[in-house]
């Protein structure tokens, strides 16, 4: 099960962010992923690691290969995280839009 | 504006960006003058600003001029509550709102230094908030507090439905 916790840390560093919208186009390996940027393969190993056990990412092995892919239940466990916050927020509003319906006819002072 | 636009934007809209801040639009159908005032007038923040369902806010307190205090309580109405202290910061009516809060836990969490715009859009107003926290951590901790309140809502409606 993706953790959140460690799934947020994971996202708050912009090279692995960076990663993951690389991923987002498809599957890639540890080299395709290193291209763009100035850092060395073992560096960008690193960053995968922590994304593999934050569970936002899985690989597989093709024979010396590892290619990487965004692991959907992790990236669905932070959207529906997110989803539940927003319902937490909009409910507030949903009072604020009542509130200025109500409060509508009033003459500007 | 097109009307697909429109329809667009009267959803709420709640996004992380960089490592520390956190973005929330949301479309209201009324002038900036009436969203900004139901945003620094104590008594309209009162009927609106309350969370999960069952929540209510007996305290409030909103000086809204530059250095001017903010202080709300909320409470659940079984002995549950927290609150939250504030400070505004810069004020231009109807347009913008910059202020710093801090919720206690009642341990004060880091400063959340946010900044509200009230924007002509269409007959109503886009209302942003962009909230900026000193650090990721503390961003991810207050993102986590919001999902226990989320979660509180949710429990709240399950006890609701048990009972009836």
């Amino acid at each position: 099960m993706p953790n959140l916790d460690s799934a947020f840390s994971a996202l708050s560093d912009p090279t692995r962010r960076a990663i993951l919208a690389r991923l987002a186009l498809g599957e890639a390996s540890v080299m395709e992923l290193a291209k763009p940027f100035a850092m060395t393969q073992p560096a960008v190993s690193r960053h995968l690691k922590v994304l593999e056990s934050a569970g936002l990412i899985a690989r597989r092995a093709e024979g010396t290969r590892r290619p990487c892919r965004l692991a959907k239940p992790g990236v669905a466990a932070i959207d529906a995280w997110l989803d539940m916050l927003r319902g937490a927020l909009e409910k507030n509003y949903e009072r604020l839009d009542a509130v200025l319906a109500e409060t509508k006819p009033e003459i500007k002072s | 504006m097109n009307r697909t636009e429109n329809a667009v934007m009267s959803r709420m809209t709640l996004k992380t960006e960089g490592d520390t801040h956190v973005v929330v639009t949301r479309h209201f159908a009324a002038q900036p003058e009436a969203v900004y005032r139901a945003h620094t007038d104590p008594a309209l923040l009162q009927r609106w600003l309350l969370g999960p369902e069952g929540w209510t806010m007996p305290v409030c307190v909103s000086e809204a001029r530059p250095g001017g205090t903010m202080r709300y309580e909320w409470s659940n109405g079984k002995g549950g509550g927290f609150h939250l202290t504030g400070e505004y910061l810069e004020l231009e009516p109807y347009r913008r709102i910059v202020h710093v809060e801090r919720m206690h836990l009642p341990e004060p969490t880091p400063d959340n230094h946010i900044e509200t715009l009230f924007e002509p859009d269409g007959d109503g107003t886009l209302m942003t908030m962009r909230m900026t926290l000193p650090d990721a951590e503390t961003r991810r901790q207050m993102l986590a507090t919001g999902m226990e309140q989320g979660m509180e809502a949710s429990y709240v409606r399950l006890e609701s439905l048990i009972a009836g």
